[in-house]
């Protein structure tokens, strides 16, 4: 067990080590003379950046460079679209999309002999003027990482690094100098809402669960689940600064009174799951956590455990029924959890996002939070871009940020220049934002005003080529797939929307389908009994909103608008374009066009698979869809 | 206590006491389909929803507690609406072939789907394949709601836990772990599911035997063992055809195998000894006897063998079928007529 002293060393040793891949910190110096960054979070993972760590090591080796330059694996840098993604510093050079082709190049002229390799580097932070750092580019300039402060900094799977940059001690200082009241204060007063959708104030929840009888059992729950599609903020936590949540969760054990929590992260999550195992190992090793913590008397310990993937474990009733051993339901609320939750005991659950926060609240102060977003939504959100976008990948950006300023600077604007149609926020629990509200300031309660929801942070752009009927049925398909069947409303009440929506598509829906259908959505919503269903027809309900024309358009034109529904949409080959190269014929795998070579072609639409194979291939642009 | 005003009955109910507990106070019934006495409240089958004046959200009578000055509204048309919703759902994928249910008549969906004026179903359900593999009872999942009053009861009061629900959201159906046959599982064919299923789900393979309406229910004591359950005997023509859990004091509205499906099929047997039987020594054959002429040789023997030998030779033995009354009459039989304290009896079922 180390003692606070000890702590304050391995600081001091470690903090010149992680300032050195921080921009405008004080550089001290360290055993390294270069630091080679690369992403090891599940996005570049999965693009090959292990391979690509392990190249730069050998040839690192082969350059005789092991004692001057260190490599490191770290968490998501953010910018998943580019991946896999690598900054050497100290120049802060940001190379994207490596090949292992390219890395005997960077290690012999950048890090031999010092020169950058301006051809691999992300092309914007490339100028006439010369390099300029990541943090001046239009991805990186509007955010303020506070959540994400480490991923992408520090070595997640060392804890010395974290304890360089300020880790533990906000624990500390919560144990030996705060008082629980004094903690709950300053939790409440810098306005944290809860990150993982619901919005619910994180100093209340955690002063309902303060009360009860004295030396009652009670616990701390992290919630880790995340599953609304496209959405990887959790993930990127924990893969990249596993720690803060450790520290979190015991400062709010300390608070509550409770000596044990519980991480329930999904077991698709292998790299998280495993940086979680290892942070445990060293936590428990140095005694952050464990018995007698920094020999204050306070006892904290946390175990995992995976979930199996069902969405509606991260509804915090089921996920508690799931910790408990059984099959993963909601409950119905009162009681709510903070007074009995797991096991039956007072218990406090937060998302990872909203854990992340809390050691820097601690350390800097109310104030500070409360001095960014808006005035009901303190502090940043991060959200993971998708879709129609050019940058996908992590951003946080301080709440009260414009759809607009998030999509068209920081997400670098629409593949192909197409328009902007829609952004969903909050997954299949969501809703759509339109051009409409594009300059809406995010935050929870203009999200929920304009029939979205913050959710836990996916936000997917939508382009003029989709078809919002189909957004929406997409969602559906997703809810209805994940409904845990408990309840009447959810269970049989999406699938019969689902339906509807299938008749909508398929054209064979009548005008009073679409007043069943919002009828059907407005039952599910006021009865079901727990978030999913409560939610599940927002998509719905915001598509028709805000696209009523086009629903509209499918049931009484019989017309998709976007061209995407395959039962509405018929390909026509155009004859004063088509030259009769017979391209699109050869291709089609159905054998439905028909003609002779130089004359123009036809498409037996009785045969047609809709697939549009044969759009993509024509070169004369013939080809259109009606 | 608090004060709770239902649909304008004003009661006095106990703290923690939740509104459904207020309204039966109140004299107020509130439908329910999944709420099981006595099991923490399922809040599933979303029936019970009631509107307390000030709340923004329809709540489960079930399960939400009733709060001082609480004004509740039953029977509201916000709260008629969402009931006949749930119902219109429940019914979207529910079988209507109510003509062969064994459950017409005392199903619940049915009354209550009367009640509220359901009638079309808008919807085409799915088939499931029925498990017909118990030999006591039938799961036709086409019928079930998924209330998990038969789950409850496995899990919570029975205390087997023998059943669950399997697959997920529209495709869940109850059954045992891994969706195995129910005559494969832990399953101890007591049948207190099938009793607690509000619609022709579960069924005793006998209600194929009669109808409700045909049958006289008789409060009686379960003959088969001295635990004393109480239940009804469903009497058609003279016979007893099925039998139903009664809320007696040592059975709760419990039975277990025996008692449910074992303990009066013997009573109308072509094969019952209706007189007794003297076995004639030198054909080794039964031969029917008058009850005077049989009682006098069992007592004739009796005192042979007292005479001969002592009281101490001879025992007592009661069945475990036999009722308290009889029971006593043998021990007092064995004390006194055969001065022996040599008496016991199997009732340890």
């Amino acid at each position: 067990m180390i003692t606070i002293d000890q702590l304050q060393e391995i600081k001091e040793k470690y903090q010149d080590v992680v300032n050195f891949r921080r921009e405008h910190a004080e550089k001290g110096t360290g055993k390294y003379r270069s630091h080679v960054l690369v992403c090891a979070g599940t996005g570049c993972t999965s693009s090959g950046s292990p391979k690509i760590a392990d190249k730069l090591e050998e040839e690192i080796k082969a350059a005789g460079l092991e004692e001057e330059v260190c490599v490191i694996r770290t968490g998501c840098h953010g910018l998943c679209a580019l991946g896999p993604v690598m900054i050497i510093y100290p120049e802060a050079a940001f190379y994207s999309n490596m090949e292992i082709e390219h890395i005997p190049e960077i290690v012999s002229e950048h890090l031999v002999k010092g020169n950058v390799v301006t051809k691999y580097l992300y092309q914007e932070t490339v100028t006439e003027d010369g390099i300029i750092s990541m943090n001046q580019t239009n991805f990186y300039k509007p955010q303020n990482r506070v959540a994400l402060r480490n991923c992408g900094v520090i070595n997640p799977e060392c804890i010395d690094e974290y304890i360089g940059t300020d880790g533990y001690q906000a624990l500390a200082k919560v144990l030996t100098t705060m008082s629980r009241e004094d903690v709950v204060k300053c939790i409440t007063d810098s306005g944290l809402r809860g990150r993982g959708g619901g919005g619910f104030p994180t100093g209340k929840k955690w002063q309902f669960a303060m009360g009860g009888a004295p030396g009652i059992q009670k616990y701390v729950c992290c919630n880790a689940d995340e599953g609304d599609p496209g959405a990887f903020m959790d993930r990127s936590v924990l893969e990249g600064d596993p720690h803060v949540v450790f520290e979190a969760m015991a400062i709010a054990g300390y608070v509550i009174g409770a000596n044990q929590g519980y991480i329930y992260v999904r077991a698709e999550y292998p790299i998280a799951v495993d940086r979680l195992n290892i942070a445990l190992k060293q936590a428990r090793e140095y005694g952050v956590l464990g018995k007698d913590i920094f020999g204050t008397g306070f006892d904290f310990d946390i175990d995992l455990r995976l979930g199996a993937g069902a969405f509606v474990c991260g509804e915090e009733t089921a996920l508690m029924t799931s910790i408990e051993g059984n099959r993963g339901e909601p409950k119905p609320r009162p009681p709510f959890p903070a007074v009995k939750g797991l096991f039956g005991q007072p218990t406090i659950l937060n998302n990872v996002e909203t854990w992340a926060n809390i050691p820097q609240i601690i350390l800097r102060g109310a104030e500070w939070f409360a001095s960014m977003g808006t005035e009901k939504s303190r502090g940043t959100k991060v959200f993971a871009l998708g879709g129609k976008i050019n940058n996908v990948g992590l951003v946080e950006i301080p709440m009260g940020t414009t759809l607009r300023e998030v999509v068209e600077n920081i997400g670098g604007g629409i593949p192909g220049g197409k328009k902007f149609k829609a952004a969903q926020t909050g997954g299949p629990s969501g809703g759509c934002i339109s051009m409409e509200n594009y300059d809406v300031p995010i935050d929870y309660d203009n999200l929920i005003s304009i029939g979205s929801m913050m959710g836990s942070g996916g936000l997917i752009v939508m382009d003029e080529d989709d078809c919002m009927v189909d957004i929406a049925k997409f969602f559906l398909e997703f809810t209805v797939d994940e409904s845990c069947g408990k309840c009447t409303p959810c269970r049989i009440g999406t699938k019969r929307l689902l339906e509807l929506l299938n008749k909508i598509t398929e054209g064979k829906a009548e005008m009073e389908d679409l007043d069943r259908m919002v009828e059907l959505c407005n039952l599910i919503k006021e009865n079901s009994l727990c978030a999913l269903g409560q939610t599940a027809p927002n998509p719905v309900l915001s598509t028709y909103k805000y696209f009523k024309d086009e629903y509209i358009a499918h049931v009484k034109d019989k017309k998709c608008p976007a061209g995407k529904c395959k039962n509405l949409v018929s390909y026509h080959i155009d004859p004063e374009k088509c030259i009769g190269c017979t391209l699109c014929a050869k291709n089609c795998p159905a054998d439905a066009i028909t003609g002779e070579k130089k004359q123009p072609h036809e498409i037996d639409g009785s045969k047609c698979l809709k697939c549009g194979v044969c759009m993509s291939k024509c070169k004369k642009e013939a080809i259109y869809k009606a | 206590m608090i004060k709770v005003t239902i649909d304008g009955i004003a009661v006095e109910v106990e703290q923690g006491s939740t509104i459904l507990e207020a309204a039966k106070a109140a004299g107020v019934e509130i439908p329910t389909l999944c709420y099981l006495k006595d099991v923490t409240p399922e809040a599933s089958c979303r029936m019970c929803m009631v509107e307390i004046e000030g709340m923004p959200k329809l709540v489960t009578a079930c399960s939400f507690p009733a709060a001082d000055g609480n004004v509740v509204h039953t029977r509201s048309e916000r709260v008629v609406k969402a009931r006949r919703g749930v119902l219109e759902l429940l019914m979207s994928n529910h079988k209507t072939d109510c003509f062969s249910c064994p459950q017409n008549g005392m199903c619940k969906l049915q009354d209550l789907c009367f009640e509220y004026g359901v009638k079309d179903v808008p919807f085409e359900g799915v088939e499931k394949p029925i498990d017909d593999s118990n030999k006591f009872f039938t799961y036709d999942p086409n019928l079930c709601i998924l209330c998990h009053r038969c789950v409850n009861t496995c899990q919570k009061r029975t205390c087997r836990g023998s059943i669950d629900t399997t697959q997920r959201g529209f495709r869940s159906v109850i059954s045992p772990a891994f969706g195995m046959d129910w005559a494969d599982s832990n399953c101890e064919s007591c049948g207190n599911c099938v009793q607690a299923c509000p619609t022709g789900a579960l069924t005793m393979k006998k209600q194929k035997t009669y109808r409700h309406w045909d049958v006289e229910k008789v409060l009686t004591t379960c003959p088969h063992c001295a635990t004393g359950c109480q239940y009804y005997v469903y009497v058609k023509d003279n016979k007893v055809v099925d039998v139903e859990a009664a809320d007696g004091p040592s059975n709760r509205g419990l039975l277990c195998v025996k008692g449910r499906s074992a303990s009066f099929d013997f009573a109308q047997s072509d094969e019952r000894i209706t007189t007794p039987l003297i076995k004639d020594r030198d054909t080794g054959e039964f031969k029917e006897a008058g009850w005077d002429e049989a009682l006098d040789l069992v007592a004739s023997k009796f005192k042979d063998i007292k005479n001969t030998y002592g009281g101490q030779a001879l025992a007592g033995f009661a069945c475990s079928r036999s009722t308290n009354e009889d029971i006593y009459m043998l021990q007092k039989m064995t004390r006194v007529a055969f001065e022996s304290n040599n008496t016991d009896n199997c009732a340890r079922v």
